[in-house]
């Protein structure tokens, strides 16, 4: 039995500023981390395999740099780690990453639990999960919260829905997208780092799966990105001065004249 | 294979492309030329930025698909608990201005048992030209493998060219599956949808980044071009009786292993308010000093009939339960009106705002979330909301 965590590298988003006076993003020193809720997936992995002995891989497709939070992740417990690398990965929109990662998750076997983070900070889609688990034809469940229970045939989890909770049995194999309730990450061991250091990543190019060259990457890609732009988020205010009173009862009238509250009777 | 290069001789150094890189792939190098490094993504922002076309993006020869067979705009409307989720109509009425535009029709969606057939009234009402009835008593139950298998077949058999699905918490989950079962493209969390008649193709515009880069997608190629759709980005239609509209009732079968049970729902207490659907958030972050504070901002929610939501920071102390967090790892909200207090205005957590008034009150000057209110109260946020309940009490305002 084997559980495999998807992660993926994402640019450190909270070093991201604009600029006010050029409009553009400000990078000092950009850095590559482990996408956030990705972190949430190795530890859950981690915890599973402690619990239940299953074996743990980690896959993400990427650039070689990528190898970096692959060891980070074998430090902090995962078993092994491959990395889905080629010019022919890149471009991918959702769709094509979905295929690629499903052609890595066959050749390495498959899992019977396949986790990944509820979403990436970068891309922000959170749609590679459920296309992954449509491309593996096996169940998924998004947003999972906790893992009520789990054996080698099915599962029970909480899932965070848009009204409350919702507990839901899947059959296994399947696959879950993880929010950061679920679990605390733990860091890894002065052991553990020492130990992957340079632990082996097994690196797939696209000769190496059994897919379709022409369903990866920018041509296997149904999406498009054709302009970007950086919004302006800055609007025009007005600063309410005055006693709390004065502030509240002038707020308490904008908001009577753009008729979002008005006085009972 | 595709590939992305600087035409050396072209390029002036002028570093546009530098910061335009949302991946920092970018950087001159010794020679005062742009160097595209290995982090790139081929992502096109560059190409577009460089003022003297100096970056070449070559994609490959793709093969060309018949895209005339398919026609109609698609709205998937959710009916969860026998109740229609507001985005449906939103959609609709979205979907009607660019069905005009691009002089097609559109198609209400809706899957459910026996009983979901009264909801096609309103749906012809808010702009659905016809309304397509998936009737099978197990899709009362919102189930991703059900709706998928069902959903798909009618695409088979219909062949619309443009999907819109509300990005619900069901929507976002399934949407993907359809769009990988059909191997097409799937935009998500769009905030404008625009129609380009020229070349017959929607527009899809969305945030990324935790809302720091908007880009602009198309699905040239493939057929349907699907998008979600966060709620309350678009205005429903006013309703309109005299609207007439064809309903089509198709009888479904399930697919044979559905792999996938709900075996119960909870609306956890104090969360039976969904934040994405309230029309008043009242908004708390560190601020407001201690867990018991946040009582202060119920009281003014209940009054206003609105909703409490908080930054993550609380969430991580436990003041508050992650369902009513805003911004880039937690949830969107679309309200009328949202009151800041005591929150610093941090990028993450104005990405999950798309309110149509801000109200920010914080005690420091100088606190970046004043930027972007319509109204600035520098005071402190307890004091505010203390004064805001009284007030309210005395003078008798309630929410329109
Ligand atoms: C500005 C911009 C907008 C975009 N918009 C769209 C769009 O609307 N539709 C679209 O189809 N594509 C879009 N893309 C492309 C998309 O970002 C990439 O396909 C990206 O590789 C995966 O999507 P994501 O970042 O949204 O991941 P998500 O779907 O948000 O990621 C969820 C989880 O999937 C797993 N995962 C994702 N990528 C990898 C990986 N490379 N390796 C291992 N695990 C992974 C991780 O567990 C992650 O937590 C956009 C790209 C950009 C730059
Ligand atoms: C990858 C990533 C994802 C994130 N996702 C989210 C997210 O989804 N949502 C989110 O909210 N955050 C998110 N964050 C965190 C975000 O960066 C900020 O740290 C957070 O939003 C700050 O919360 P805050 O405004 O409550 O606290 P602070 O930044 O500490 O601000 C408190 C504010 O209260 C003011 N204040 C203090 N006392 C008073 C008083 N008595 N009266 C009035 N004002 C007072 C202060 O002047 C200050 O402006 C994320 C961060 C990262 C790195
Ligand atoms: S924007 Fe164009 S000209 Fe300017 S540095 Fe980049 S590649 Fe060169
Ligand atoms: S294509 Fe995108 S990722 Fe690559 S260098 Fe240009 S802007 Fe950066």
């Amino acid at each position: 039995m084997k559980i495999i965590v998807c992660i993926k590298q994402v640019p450190a988003t909270n070093e991201v500023r604009l600029d006010p006076v050029t409009n553009t993003i400000i990078r000092e020193g950009i850095e590559s981390i482990t996408n956030p809720f990705d972190t949430y997936a190795i530890e859950e992995a981690i915890r599973l395999k402690k619990k239940l002995g299953w074996q743990t891989a980690a896959v993400s497709m990427g650039i070689p740099a990528v190898k970096e939070i692959l060891r980070d992740s074998m430090a902090l417990g995962i078993d092994e780690a491959y990395l889905l690398s080629d010019r022919g990965f890149a471009g991918a929109d959702t769709l094509a990453t979905a295929y690629a990662l499903a052609g890595g998750i066959q050749k390495i076997g498959g899992g019977q639990l396949i986790i990944c983070g509820k979403m990436a900070t970068d891309g922000d889609t959170a749609q590679v999960g459920p296309m992954l688990a449509e491309m593996l034809s096996i169940p998924h469940v998004t947003d999972v919260a906790e893992i009520i229970r789990i054996d080698e045939k099915e599962m029970v989890c909480r899932k965070l829905t848009d009204d409350g909770y919702q507990e839901i049995k899947l059959h296994l194999p399947a696959l879950i997208t993880v929010n950061k309730e679920i679990n605390v990450p733990g860091l890894p061991s002065m052991q553990g780092i020492l130990d992957t250091y340079d632990a082996p990543v097994t690196t797939y190019t696209v000769s190496d799966l059994d897919v379709a060259p022409e369903l990866l990457g920018l041509a296997g890609s149904p999406t498009q990105v054709v302009r970007t732009f950086i919004p302006n988020l800055a609007i025009d205010n007005e600063w309410l001065t005055g006693t709390v009173n004065q502030q509240t009862d002038a707020l308490l009238s904008r908001l009577s004249e753009h008729n979002i509250i008005e006085k009972e009777g | 294979m595709a590939s992305i290069k600087v035409l050396t001789d072209v390029c002036t150094g002028c570093e546009t492309c530098v910061s335009a890189c949302p991946f920092g792939a970018i950087a001159l190098n010794d020679d005062g030329v742009a160097e595209i490094g290995d982090t790139c993504t081929l992502c096109g922002s560059c190409v577009e930025a460089c003022p003297f076309e100096a970056i070449e993006l070559t994609k490959d020869e793709e093969k060309t698909v018949d895209l005339s067979m398919w026609h109609g705009i698609w709205v998937f409307c959710e009916i969860a608990n026998g109740t229609l989720r507001g985005v449906g109509p939103e959609l609709l009425g979205q979907a009607r201005k660019l069905a005009d535009e691009l002089h097609t029709d559109v198609t209400a969606l809706i899957l459910g048992d026996e009983g979901i057939k009264d909801f096609a009234p309103e749906l012809i009402a808010r702009g659905a030209d016809k309304v397509l009835a998936a009737v099978n008593p197990g899709l009362q139950q919102l189930n991703d493998i059900a709706y998928t298998g069902v959903i798909c077949e009618l695409v088979q058999k219909y062949h619309p060219e443009i999907i819109l699905l509300g990005a619900t918490g069901f929507g976002r989950s399934m949407a993907p599956r359809v769009a990988a079962r059909l191997r097409t493209g799937l935009t998500a969390d769009c905030t404008i949808l625009a129609a380009d008649t020229e070349n017959h193709l929607l527009q899809q515009t969305r945030p990324a980044f935790g809302g720091n880069l908007m880009a602009t997608i198309i699905c040239p190629k493939h057929r349907p071009q699907m998008a979600t759709v966060r709620p309350k980005v678009f205005a429903p239609l006013a309703a309109d009786e005299s609207r007439k509209g064809e309903i089509i009732v198709e009888n479904v079968q399930l697919p044979k292993d559905i792999l996938v049970e709900t075996l119960k729902s909870s609306t956890v207490a104090g969360e039976d308010v969904n934040i994405a659907d309230a029309d008043i958030i009242v908004a708390v972050g560190k601020g407001i000093g201690s867990a018991k504070n946040i009582a202060l901002a119920e009281q003014l929610a209940d009054l206003l009939g609105g909703a409490v939501a908080v930054t993550r920071p609380l969430v991580d102390l436990g003041w508050y339960g992650y369902a009513h967090q805003v911004g880039q790892t937690g949830k969107t909200v679309a309200p009328r009106l949202y009151i800041a207090c005591g929150i610093s205005g941090a990028i993450q957590h104005l990405a999950g705002i798309a309110a149509e008034t801000v109200v920010a009150v914080n005690n420091d000057p100088d606190a970046p979330i004043f930027a972007h209110a319509h109204y600035a109260i520098n005071s402190d946020c307890v004091d505010f909301l203390q004064t805001m309940v009284e007030t309210i009490k005395e003078k008798g305002y309630k929410a329109v």
